[in-house]
């Protein structure tokens, strides 16, 4: 490649971080406006305020509880369900196994507003009431796919030979699992984790659909978007951020200390 | 991913796993598989009255093409507006790639992991974050009119009035800007495994860059470009936020009408049958992505 066009596509690549961080840098600094009507929309003058008093607005708080108590339990039943899956695909290769994966691909791979819909047809046909378990399913299933890909892809290096080893130097069934197959697999179940979490605390679309009267996060803000932005929002936004980041970062070191070892 | 060794465990037991495999396959049956299956039914039926969701099944076809009739257009506008995103969002995520993929070093996986970063954040937040960047005071449409460029995209109708906020190009910029991890991801994998000694050969044998690049680089990212562009459309087509949040009242797409059939009309019947035309026409693009290329771009995400 010439100079040249190895610059201009540094050039590039730098201009496309800046795009991809924009709306970021606006979050982020937003939680420090000082906003003078209701709307945090534009710049007005720094303050710390937002962030010293992040939950004086009660009504968002209980929305980003709620939406934090559905993402982990939607995120434990991804993770559990979807963790069995991908065990269960990686140790046997044979007939299905495409039919199986093309099931779990096409939940990903589908609009999310016919999912959406799909599942509130369903409810209402079952005279299921919407609420906190209709969300609960809704939300476990669209992370599951995520999950056990997300496994499945980690469980590609995994050697199973390790746990035949294990039983054969006379370990028994729940030593082995406990000491050689749990270890393998937990940096993919913690990855998996994360990413339904933060997939749950996300949506907004099928929860809309399915939620009756619980108000998450998203829901929250979409309804107050023409009455109300206040800096919370964004303070909470920048939170959920920096906790992101930070478990990204746990993850990439503890996969680089697996990577070594 | 493909013919594997076969592990001594997996050769012991040649059966399915199906303890491991049954509750999360019963998932997916109950609440994937069952859901979709019954919007067929419910797509023809007629609401009971128009206060509930109920509905009565009567068979009736006419719902198909009532939908089609009236949302047609909307179908056609949703597609070329998310085809135009993914034209965006592609010229600026392919450089991006290759950039990582030749040129990231031990740093790959960082610079990897910053393109996925920012939609760890509330997707509803990015977006409103989004209208102040777009406002007529923003920083967008400062930096435009700072450049001389405001009246040549007025005359191409970027703009209308001096405004980007509230119109068609707003949501695809929302949509374009949503996709880039999407393309980035594959765009990746499938860079990946270019062979670096195979780079050095092409730039002996096929002398310059632009040789490497039409004769190597671009027919090996194929897999990573079908896969990204099709995750990128699918979303795009149904998206929801963008067109609320950034467009105007007749910017609306696919994924409004049915939102608004459903939750404001009640005529879930038609809103079915629309979801259906949808779902079939992006699954036709999965089956022909994976029969063309395999699933490990799709899944690599």
């Amino acid at each position: 490649m010439s100079r040249i066009g190895a610059r201009l596509l540094t050039l590039w690549a730098a201009v496309a971080y800046g795009l991809l961080f924009a709306p970021i840098m606006v979050i982020v600094l937003f939680s420090f406006n000082l906003p003078t009507g209701r709307f945090n929309l534009i710049w007005k003058g720094f303050t710390l305020e937002n962030w010293r008093h992040p939950f004086q607005d009660t009504a968002l708080t209980d929305a980003f509880l709620a939406s934090l108590a559905l993402a982990l339990g939607a995120s434990l039943i991804a993770t559990l369900l979807g963790g069995l899956l991908a065990i269960g695909l990686s140790r046997h290769r044979g007939r299905g196994h495409g039919a199986i994966e093309l099931l779990l691909v096409l939940p990903l791979t589908s609009p999310e507003i016919v999912l959406a819909s799909s599942l509130l047809n369903l409810f209402v046909l079952l005279n299921l009431p919407r609420g906190f378990g209709s969300l609960l399913i809704a939300h476990s299933l669209f992370c599951l796919s995520f999950a056990a890909l997300t496994l499945k892809a980690r469980l590609g290096g995994v050697d199973w030979s390790l746990e035949a080893a294990a039983s054969d130097l006379g370990a028994s069934p729940l030593r082995t699992f406990a000491h050689i197959t749990l270890p393998l697999l937990a940096p993919g179940l913690l990855a998996a984790f994360l990413l339904s979490f933060s997939l749950s605390l996300d949506d907004y679309i099928i929860s809309a659909f399915n939620a009756g009267q619980v108000i998450l996060f998203p829901l929250y803000i979409a309804g107050a978007f023409q009455r109300e932005i206040s800096p919370q929002i964004h303070v909470m936004a920048t939170m959920v951020l920096l906790a992101s980041v930070g478990l990204l970062g746990l993850g990439l070191g503890s996969q680089r200390g697996t990577g070594r070892g | 991913m493909n013919a594997s060794p076969r592990s001594p465990a997996a050769e012991a037991r040649p059966r399915w796993p199906w303890g491991l495999l049954a509750p999360g396959l019963l998932w997916l049956l109950l609440w994937f598989v069952w859901p979709l299956a019954a919007l067929l039914p419910m797509s023809l039926s007629e609401p009971r009255d128009r206060f509930s969701l109920a509905v009565a099944f009567t068979g009736r076809l006419a719902n198909y093409g009532e939908v089609i009739q009236q949302y047609a257009p909307t179908l056609l506008r949703s597609l070329q507006m998310a085809g135009l995103a993914t034209l965006i969002a592609l010229l600026i995520a392919y450089p991006l790639a290759c950039w990582i993929s030749f040129r990231g070093g031990r740093f790959k996986g960082m610079l990897l992991g910053l393109v996925v970063v920012p939609f760890f954040t509330s997707y509803l937040v990015r977006t409103i974050a989004w209208t102040t960047l777009l406002a007529d005071q923003g920083p967008v449409l400062a930096v435009l009119r700072a450049l001389g460029l405001a009246g040549g995209l007025e005359s191409i109708g970027v703009l209308s009035d001096g405004r980007l906020l509230n119109t068609a190009a707003a949501v695809v910029i929302g949509l374009a800007y949503n996709m880039l991890p999407y393309l980035v991801l594959p765009l990746v994998v499938s860079l990946e495994s270019i062979d670096s000694q195979l780079l050095e050969a092409a730039a002996d044998l096929l002398a310059g860059g632009f040789g490497t690049f039409s004769r190597v680089i671009w027919p090996l990212s194929l897999p990573g470009l079908t896969a990204g562009v099709v995750l990128s459309l699918i979303p795009g087509m149904g998206d929801v936020v963008n067109p609320q949040f950034l467009g105007g009242p007749n910017d609306r797409m696919i994924g409004n009408a049915i939102q608004n059939l459903v939750l404001v009309q009640r005529q879930v019947p038609k809103a079915a049958a629309l979801a259906l035309l949808l779902m079939t026409l992006m699954t036709m693009a999965v089956l022909a992505q994976v029969r063309r290329h395999g699933s490990r771009e799709l899944t690599a995400s």
